[in-house]
């Protein structure tokens, strides 16, 4: 009920409202750009971007675009990628590679040894890496169950429980 | 509805992943008011991503927000002095500034009708888009199955039930065993779902003197929807069984954890 109120304030231009939100899920959208754009430095005046977006365009937030988090981790994703893919960054031959997760997850390939890696790897552990790799591709690059059935050569039906069992790791791992 | 089977279905995962369809997001926004369960579940899945992502996140300085907030007051410039400026007034600054205000609502206006259209457009896209990804998962899907059936109705195939046996009497499972191909297809619909750490091991057996050899495990068995599994083999196999084996298979079948078993009709 909170976070309703929280995000009807927001939508109607507050901006203390709007700074509780960016204190809730700063770390979150950072965190998701930073796995993408793997440059903490770039990712972080990315992250301040896309929160500006967000105030812009806060008016075109409604719940057929789902959760709140949801709709910002979509705008960061989006602007992450265009990041990724726009040509000042070609020069730095980085690639929008899909085993990101996995590689950070395995060789503890931390990027600039700003991230929680420990943290990272108690919540992954004991996940295979076909679960990393369906993590990554649906909640940190935006694929959808189709695309991500090809990417991992599954078949379309299987990506929802499969999904299903890998999150669920993550969450007895919480306990 | 049956409220603990629509969160099995691994919806709930891909509403939070944000990559179901404005419909479907509206569907499950139902849900979620009319079964408390389903709400806490989606923001359980939420939590997950939330200390998942924020794992990777740079750390941050401590008044980051003061950069946006900075940004964000640019754009809404808004210059005082102007009112301070002339205290003497005429009529005609006052009919400049009401035509003016006039001309800014209208133009907002218009603004705002274009915009709600553009966002229709968008939606109505956006449900297309839905609908077709439905339409081509399904014919993939009918596809599929009919190549199964296919392979199941070809000539050459013997079926053989494999029966439930004393470890688990209630299960069953049968073999479609196409001898000139050397393929079997175990269709184990009929088998529970094996613990963790263990997997399903299906065995071509010869009887006199009695001889098992592995023809593979039955492997991602929960996520496999149809429990049709293809199967390699090239034995003369008189029987045909399927035991529980710790992950990755043995070398010879743990009888004991004996599920099937059924034999070859001539």
């Amino acid at each position: 009920m909170q976070l309703d109120n929280l995000i009807i304030k927001f939508q109607q231009k507050d901006k203390a409202a709007f700074e509780t939100l960016y204190t809730m899920y700063a770390e979150n959208i950072c965190g998701v750009i930073n796995v993408i754009v793997k440059d903490a430095e770039r990712s972080e005046e990315l992250c301040q971007d896309v929160f500006v977006k967000i105030w812009e365009k806060s008016d075109q937030y409604d719940t057929s675009k789902g959760r709140f988090f949801t709709w910002i981790l979509n705008i960061a994703r989006n602007a992450a990628i265009d990041e990724v893919r726009s040509k000042t960054h070609k020069n730095q031959k980085k690639n929008l590679s899909v085993d990101s997760l996995v590689g950070i997850y395995e060789n503890s390939e931390d990027l600039n040894g700003k991230m929680d890696t420990i943290g990272l790897q108690s919540l992954l552990k004991g996940l295979k890496d076909k679960c990393i790799k369906l993590i990554d591709l649906l909640y940190f690059k935006g694929y959808t169950q189709k695309e991500a059935a090809k990417e991992l050569n599954a078949p379309v039906g299987t990506i929802k429980t499969r999904i299903r069992s890998c999150i669920s790791t993550i969450r007895k791992n919480m306990a | 509805m049956d409220v603990k089977e629509y969160i099995a279905s691994g919806i709930l995962e891909l509403y939070v992943a944000g990559t179901l369809s404005p419909e479907e997001n509206l569907e499950v926004q139902h849900y979620a008011l009319q079964y408390p369960e389903i709400q806490q579940e989606i923001e359980a899945i939420e939590k997950a991503i939330l200390a998942l992502t924020k794992t990777a996140s740079p750390k941050m300085p401590k008044n980051s927000f003061a950069k946006i907030k900075a940004e964000i007051e640019d754009v809404i410039p808004f210059t005082p002095e102007a009112t301070k400026r002339k205290d003497t007034s005429s009529w005609s600054t006052y009919l400049g500034w009401a035509a003016s205000i006039l001309l800014a609502v209208g133009l907002f206006w218009m603004y705002s009708e274009n915009s709600k259209l553009k966002s229709e457009i968008e939606l109505t896209n956006q449900e297309n888009q839905g609908l077709q990804n439905i339409l081509s998962d399904t014919q993939e899907e009918i596809s599929i199955k009919e190549n199964l059936l296919q392979q199941l109705r070809d000539k050459n195939v013997t079926v053989i039930a494999l029966g439930g046996q004393a470890v688990s009497p209630t299960s069953y499972a049968k073999a479609y065993w196409n001898k000139e191909e050397s393929k079997v297809i175990i269709d184990a619909q009929g088998l529970p779902e094996p613990p963790d750490g263990f997997t399903y091991q299906v065995w071509s057996l010869k009887l006199d003197p009695l001889t098992p050899t592995s023809i593979g495990l039955l492997a991602d068995f929960a996520a496999m929807d149809s429990k049709l599994f293809t199967l390699d083999n090239a034995n003369e196999s008189e029987a045909f069984g399927i035991t529980l084996e710790p992950e990755g298979g043995s070398e010879s079948p743990t009888l004991e954890q004996l599920y099937t078993l059924g034999a070859v009709g001539s």
